[in-house]
Formats: C-alpha cells, structure tokens, sequence
C-alpha cells in the first residue's frame, strides 16, 4: 500500500516496539543492576548475577550442552534434509507424492505428546540421559520442514546448470557440490539456523529425557531459577539473558534471509 | 538412496512412537503401579470421556486458547507486517526489533513476564509508586486476570511468527496492481481489501493452521508460567498429559489423552483446510 502518511506508520510501529523492547528492557535492568536497588536503570552496573548464575548455578556447563545440541542438530539437520531435499527435487520415485502428503502431516503429530514413546524408545537404545536423545529428537521435529523448504530451492536452480556440469566431465556429486550447493546458500542459513534455534529453546524433550544436572541444558537450568522458592531476581535475569544472547545474535543476522527465504521457496512447495 | 535417511529417521522416531502412542492407549500402563499393568481395551478412553471433569475442562480451556492467540496474533501479525512493508527511514532496525521474539524459548518468555507481573519487581509496583494503581497486584495468581496475563506474554512471542510469513508473502505482490487500481481511484482500503486480502489469502490459511496446532500442542509457556494453574485453569489437554506423565506415571491413560488430541487436531485440520477452500485461488 503506498502513500501511508508518516504518523500512520511511526505512531503504531512505536507503540509495538515499545510493548516488544520493554520486556527485554526490564530483563536487562535486572541483570545488570546491583542486589538491592530499585532502580530502572541498570545503573551502577554490576556483573555479580552473571558471576552468580555462570559459575555458582552451572549455566557454564548448561551453556555448553545446549551449543553442543544446537550445532550437533544443525548439522545433522542440514546434511540428511540436503540429501533428502536433493532426491525429491532431481528424481521421481514410487510413492513420492505419498511421501510428500506423509510429510505434511507429521506437522500435526503434536510433538508435546510424543514425549512418551520417545522415552521408551530412548531407553530401549540406552540413550536416556544422554544429550544425543536431545540431537535425535530435534534433527526429526525439524526435518519435514526442512526438506520442503530445501527441496522447493532446488527446484528453482535450472536443471540445465547441473547438466552443463557432467557434459563437462564432473560426476553427479561434484555437479552438485560446485553447481547447486553455492545457490543454495540462502536455503542453508535458513535450514541451520532454524534448527539451532529451535533446539536451542526446546525446553520439554531437555526436561523428560534428562536427569543427570550436569546435562541440563540452558532452559531446563532457567526453568529451574523459577521454581525456587525464594526466586533471586537477579540470578534470574541474568540467567534470561545468557538464554537470549546466541540466539538473538544468530537472529539479528538472518531475519533478511528469513523473510527473503519464505518468499522464494516455501510457499511455492 | 538419497532420500534413505530422512524416512528411516522419520519412521523409526515419528511414525512408529505414533503407532505404540495408540498400543500403550489400550494398556493399563502405570510405572508407579506396574502390578496393574495389561491389556485394557478401551477402559482408559471411557474413564476419560466420562469419568475425567479435567479432561473436559482442559480440552475447552486448550480450545478458548488456541482461539484466543491465533485471532489475535494473526490481527496484530498482519498489521505488523503491512507497517514494516513500508518504506521509511530505520526499517531494517524496526523489523529485526519487533521480530526479535520470534527467537526466544517459551521458557525464557516466562522468565521476562515473572518478572513483569511479580508484585514487587514488576511492572505493577512502579505504577503504584506514581500512584496510577494499587500496590500488590499478582496478575498471575489472581484467577480474573490469569488467563490474559499469560494471553500477553504468549501475544509477545508470537505475534512475529504471523508478521515475518505474511511479510514474506507481501513482498510478491506485484506493485503494478496497486499503481493501477490507485490510477483507477481506488482508495487504500478498497485497495487492500481487493488486492492484499486475497494474495496473502492462502498465506494466512496455512500460518493461522500451523499456528493453531503450535499453540495447541506448546507447553513450555503454560508449564513454566502457570503450571497450568491456578485450580488448573490454565491447563490445556497436553499440558495435562505431561503432568499425568511425569508426576503421576500413568503412561497409559496420558497415551490415551494424547491419542484423543491426536484425532482432534487430524480432524480440525482437515476440516478446516477443506472449509477454507486452501489452494483455490478465487
């Protein structure tokens, strides 16, 4: 729509910027100010919640078992769905459209509820307490997504290109590798990031397929900040805000990508 | 061959675990009373369809939720995403700005929003010291204002989701429509009603589907925020079976209630995409 005057936009976008920035805000208030104080400036500032959480609560060690999770998934993630994406996209085989409507509906399986069996599953393969139920778990909840989205790129890089590439004596995989995998880049930061983010922020597979604290990951050890008793405020926030760090930072970078990615891939299927 | 790891990952850990959700349905299966463990028929489904007021009442609370979210998330999404498609002087900021949530964890929005609502570091006590309020308010414990308390804090997160897909969809509308229906005389809201709303029509038919199901199997926010409380009632029905299944053990009957969601959420979705006519481009 064009012609919006500028109070039409600054007004409405102002107010929504506020009701999404003072939550953030208030976070960083508590995290950064000292014990104590009532200020809403996190002013003098102080580090001693960090201190608290990183070194006395174990966000340390829970920091590095949920990047571990998250780059474990992206990977596998990125690397079984450009396969999958590949074969979907260059060939046609029996019962592929049925695997395509197969994979449509597993966005209705209610994940939440798969807890049970999972558990079962990850106690038959003695996978229970260990941080690669947590990678299993995340790479299937991602894949049908991520395959639909890879597959629709590749279908709009002309085949031609990759033909060209065999005439000129490369096998099957190198075409692929020197041909389609750089124009797929969008594609792939979109896919990774996707999965580092969701298994980043899952909270409940973390919650019931883990025991051992020395496994949690950064959710589970926030959401255990909010079940004590006498919450200590400061801890909590500076807990947030360890929680919220990578993955805003990895967002910041690839929101461009994100909105550039649905338009030319997804909705097209 | 290719395509071999993707099936075997998604059968062995979606479809399978799905096909021994409905075995254990019909089981009396209880890790914390394993002498009365064994085959059941469909004992579990009728304690829970006659025997289990909570089942009813989180069934309709999950329901007023889903409900509740989606329409609002999807109002607010969209006219997020028709401000920000605009152009003017710091957009690329205010668009990595108000997506941002989109990226935080249901947990850590519980975390913002405790803080928030909590009587004495909250929001409600710095109203109170400006005399705008009274002190002591608990929006979370206070049954009135539980529901849209954590209505406002779910809003915050997913409001994002809506904007950033329907943004997405925007941007291939083709600028020539506009130029000419303006040219036409067409007013803005002629022109969005006749140009916008149907391009972005099958759009939002499947964000507001992916939506709904999201909200209605997502348990982090409610289990961390409320706990499904206070007097259970801000517990939706998945949110009941991971308490039946981590405090209580009773795996056979919360299989039983995930069984029930199951067909609900399959026969919704269906429903729906049939009613909405998804795909036919009028």
């Amino acid at each position: 729509m064009r012609g919006a005057r500028r109070w039409q936009i600054y007004v409405p976008l102002g107010l929504y910027l506020l009701f999404t920035l003072v939550p953030f805000y208030w976070m960083l208030v508590f995290a950064f100010r000292p014990r104590g104080s009532t200020s809403i400036v996190p002013w003098p500032i102080t580090f001693e919640h960090f201190d608290t959480v990183w070194n006395g609560m174990g966000f340390a060690v829970f920091f590095q078992n949920s990047l571990l999770v998250g780059l474990a998934s992206l990977v596998a993630t990125t690397v079984v769905a450009l396969a999958g994406g590949y074969a979907l996209a260059r060939y046609a085989f029996r019962g592929k459209a049925a695997f395509m409507v197969g994979m449509l509906c597993t966005q209705f399986i209610p994940g939440a509820l798969m807890i049970i069996p999972l558990f079962e599953i990850f106690r038959t393969l003695s996978l229970t307490n260990s941080l690669w139920s947590l990678v299993i778990a995340e790479t299937v909840f991602q894949l049908p997504l991520s395959l639909i989205l890879i597959s629709g790129f590749i279908r709009n890089i002309p085949y031609e290109l990759e033909q060209a590439a065999w005439v000129d004596g490369c096998s099957r995989l190198r075409g692929f590798l020197a041909v389609v995998l750089p124009l797929l880049r969008p594609a792939l930061v979109a896919v990774g990031s996707f999965a580092f983010i969701h298994s980043w922020n899952n909270f409940l597979f973390a919650l019931m397929f883990i025991n051992d604290q020395e496994k949690f990951t950064v959710p589970v050890g926030l959401a255990y900040n909010l079940g004590e008793n006498s919450v200590d405020f400061g801890a909590l926030a500076a807990g947030g805000v360890v929680a919220a760090l990578p993955v805003v930072i990895v967002f910041a970078f690839i929101q461009r990508y994100l909105v550039q990615g649905l338009s030319a891939g997804a909705v097209k299927g | 061959m290719l395509i071999a790891p993707s099936l075997i990952a998604m059968l062995g850990f979606l479809v399978y675990p799905m096909g021994s959700v409905i075995y254990y349905s019909l089981q009396h299966y209880n890790v914390a009373k394993p002498w009365d463990n064994g085959f059941a028929g469909l004992e579990n489904f009728r304690t829970l369809l006659f025997e289990d007021p909570l089942f009813w009442q989180s069934l309709g609370f999950s329901v007023r939720w889903v409900v509740v979210e989606v329409v609002l998330q999807l109002l607010l999404g969209l006219a997020l995403a028709l401000i920000v498609n605009e152009s003017f002087v710091g957009r690329a900021l205010s668009r990595a700005l108000v997506f941002s949530p989109w990226a935080v964890s249901g947990v850590l929005t519980t975390a913002i929003w405790v803080l928030l609502y909590n009587p004495f570091t909250g929001m409600s006590r710095y109203l109170a010291d400006m005399g705008l309020m009274e002190y002591g308010a608990a929006p979370l414990a206070n049954p009135d204002t539980v529901f849209w308390a954590a209505v406002l804090a779910e809003l915050w997160r997913g409001v994002p989701f809506f904007a950033i897909l329907l943004l997405a969809d925007l941007q291939s509308v083709s600028k020539d429509l506009y130029e000419a229906a303006a040219v036409d005389g067409a007013s803005r809201m002629r022109r969005f009603l006749h140009i916008t709303l149907p391009h972005l029509r099958d759009a939002i038919i499947l964000s507001t589907l992916l939506r709904s199901v999201w909200e209605f199997n997502n348990v982090d926010l409610l289990y961390t925020l409320t706990g499904g409380g206070p007097a259970h009632q801000t517990t939706t029905l998945p949110l009941y079976v991971a308490q039946q299944a981590a405090q209580s053990h009773n795996f056979g009957y919360a299989t039983a209630l995930t069984t029930v969601a199951f067909l609900i959420l399959t026969f919704f979705s269906i429903v729906y995409l049939r009613l909405s006519k998804f795909g036919a481009k009028s």
